[in-house]
């Protein structure tokens, strides 16, 4: 049966239209020229730019305090709950568990961003890095628990019992059986929760206070207000970070096998 | 020893408290009990403070006056609430909707034939195929934003190509307007669409198809209807992961919209952070809740109707 070439173009469009804006910022942050519509030279001006503003770095700094805080927290959370949802699946309790467990994944940001708002506000919290961090948690821990229950799923829990059964003590068990089989898990979902948590900009923005402005944060008050070549200067940074930490834990992932 | 276990949990008062402690601990539905409730307990626990009691407050504080301060006034009013019914929230609230479902079908539209293709794919292409979905999304939100509203800005290089080719004169304005907002968001939401389509694509057996043709339906008729009533949960899913998260947009129209395209969250961070007015971004918020929750549940009404009530990602326990 001849197939239709049809499904093939589209996926190609479909490539070339995911691809072409990035490589074009990627493009324009060496270029000397103020818009991108046209080439006037090779320049890393806006890098050097880039590197003596101070607003950056402080933001960064911001960022990493709270996304380090929050993915270990929502780790901890996050798999206590997915060991929960997996050993005692199908409870009452497990129900409702996984019902607010899996509400924060379907809201809206902008939902989750008020409705915290409202509460710091309730509760006379002031805003700052520290609401920044319960929201970052809040979030987290639902992709955390969902990513470790995924793990779980083809884990073997008679493992465990037979570890018992030779005489390992609950803690020995625990320490000796269970988490070095999670490791995965763990470090897939900690990932997760730690990009999250430094791409975050709608709940950020409306839970920040003066003096906790994180890079997300940044990046819009210089999109709304600043020099375009610095954010695309930025950006080509970002874009090389990620990749390098992505490909990083893909080498490591492939040597631990 | 059953029996002692029995009187342990549900027994009369005995006098030797300590020695039914003792035996507590042994039983093991007790013990089930409790280890189930302390691994739930700590999540059940911030997710009740931070998610639960928070929405709940949203549908309070829309009930309240606001103060000249920004804060929230005391005593209760339907003001808020009947302030609403205005023709101008009534174009955004119409636009909200349109543009989401507008972005939902464009989406759809182009991730059936990407997910099929990577679908029939052969095998060693399919994970790198995917990859390059999932590739560029390892960037920024913001920074994805923000390069298409250079490319559309008025020196950008879509406008001088289009200019070029003569489809726009120098007057044309590509950004702030909604059919930009529809574009980036369409830009946003179609790996997550291509996804489950994928995944649903993966599992179906393709000879289905074949068969179909032999017995004499075009090609077109058997991709309506054998393929598509094939990957149905799949395009559930994807209806879903797009059209919510699109309802409750706001950077989007933010950036590369104007005040011609604003859509409901604009108006709710407008409320926040503009008129300084708590009670009100709280009506509106409310009524996005509502519209969020009205094709969530109608979704999995749906589901659960003809097989088991799973959305987006694995099963419910």
């Amino acid at each position: 049966m001849k197939r239709s070439r049809f499904p093939l173009v589209v996926t190609v469009l479909v490539f070339v239209f995911f691809y072409l804006p990035i490589v074009i910022l990627v493009v324009n942050s060496f270029n000397a020229a103020r818009f991108s519509s046209s080439w006037q030279g090779f320049t890393l001006g806006w890098y050097s730019k880039l590197f003596q503003s101070p607003e950056i770095w402080q933001s960064v700094r911001n960022t990493l305090i709270i996304a380090l805080s929050s993915t270990a927290v929502s780790l901890v959370l996050g798999t206590a709950a997915a060991f929960a949802l997996h050993r005692y699946a199908g409870s009452r309790l497990q129900r409702l568990h996984y019902t607010l467990i899996y509400t924060p994944l379907v809201v809206p940001e902008i939902l989750m961003g008020i409705s915290l708002l409202m509460a710091f506000v309730a509760a006379g919290t002031g805003l700052g890095l520290f609401t920044i961090f319960l929201a970052h948690v809040t979030f987290c821990v639902s992709y955390v628990a969902m990513v470790v229950l995924a793990r779980l799923q083809d884990f073997d829990f008679s493992l465990i019992e037979a570890a018992q059964d030779l005489g390992a003590s609950w803690w020995q068990s625990t320490r000796k059986v269970l988490l070095p089989l999670l490791v995965p898990g763990l470090a897939a979902g900690g990932l997760l929760a730690f990009t999250l948590s430094v791409d975050d900009f709608v709940i950020t923005f409306f839970v920040a206070g003066p003096g906790s402005t994180t890079l997300p944060l940044r990046i819009y008050s210089m999109i709304k207000y600043g020099n375009p070549p610095m954010i695309n200067a930025l950006s080509t940074l970002l874009l090389a970070v990620t990749f390098t930490a992505v490909i990083a834990s893909q080498k490591l992932a492939r040597l631990k096998r | 020893m059953g029996s002692n276990l029995r009187n342990a949990r549900f027994g009369s008062p005995s006098p030797f408290s300590s020695k039914k402690l003792a035996l507590r601990r042994f039983d093991p539905i007790f013990r089930r009990r409790l280890q189930e409730w302390l691994t739930s307990l700590p999540t059940l626990f911030w997710l009740t403070l931070f998610i639960v009691i928070p929405t709940l407050l949203v549908f309070a504080v829309a009930f309240r006056p606001a103060n000249p301060y920004g804060g929230i006034g005391p005593g209760w009013t339907l003001e808020t609430i009947r302030s609403l019914w205005n023709p101008g929230y009534l174009v955004i609230a119409w636009r909200t909707v349109w543009i989401s479902l507008l972005t939902t079908a464009l989406c759809i539209l182009f991730a059936i034939p990407t997910g099929y293709f990577i679908a029939r794919a052969p095998e060693r292409w399919r994970n790198r195929l995917l990859m390059l979905v999932i590739v560029p999304f390892w960037t920024s939100f913001l920074v994805r934003v923000f390069a298409w509203k250079s490319l559309l800005h008025p020196e950008g290089l879509i406008k001088k190509v289009l200019e070029a080719v003569g489809l726009a004169g120098p007057q044309t304005t590509l950004l702030y307007h909604p059919a930009a907002v529809v574009l980036v968001m369409v830009y946003t939401f179609l790996p997550f669409t291509i996804l489950p389509i994928y995944a649903a694509s993966e599992k179906f057996d393709f000879r289905l198809l074949e068969a179909a043709r032999d017995l004499g339906a075009r090609p077109f008729q058997a991709f309506r209807k054998i393929f598509l009533p094939g990957i149905r949960r799949g395009l559930l899913t994807a209806v879903l992961v797009v059209f919510i998260p699109a309802l409750g947009s706001y950077i989007i129209p933010d950036l590369v919209g104007g005040p011609a395209s604003e859509m409901l969250g604009n108006k709710i961070a407008q409320r926040v952070f503009v008129d300084r007015n708590l009670p009100h971004a709280a009506a509106l918020s409310a009524v996005l809740i509502l519209a969020v929750l009205a094709p969530l549940v109608a979704v999995l009404g749906l589901q659960r109707k003809k097989e088991k009530p799973d959305i987006i990602i694995g099963e419910a326990p």
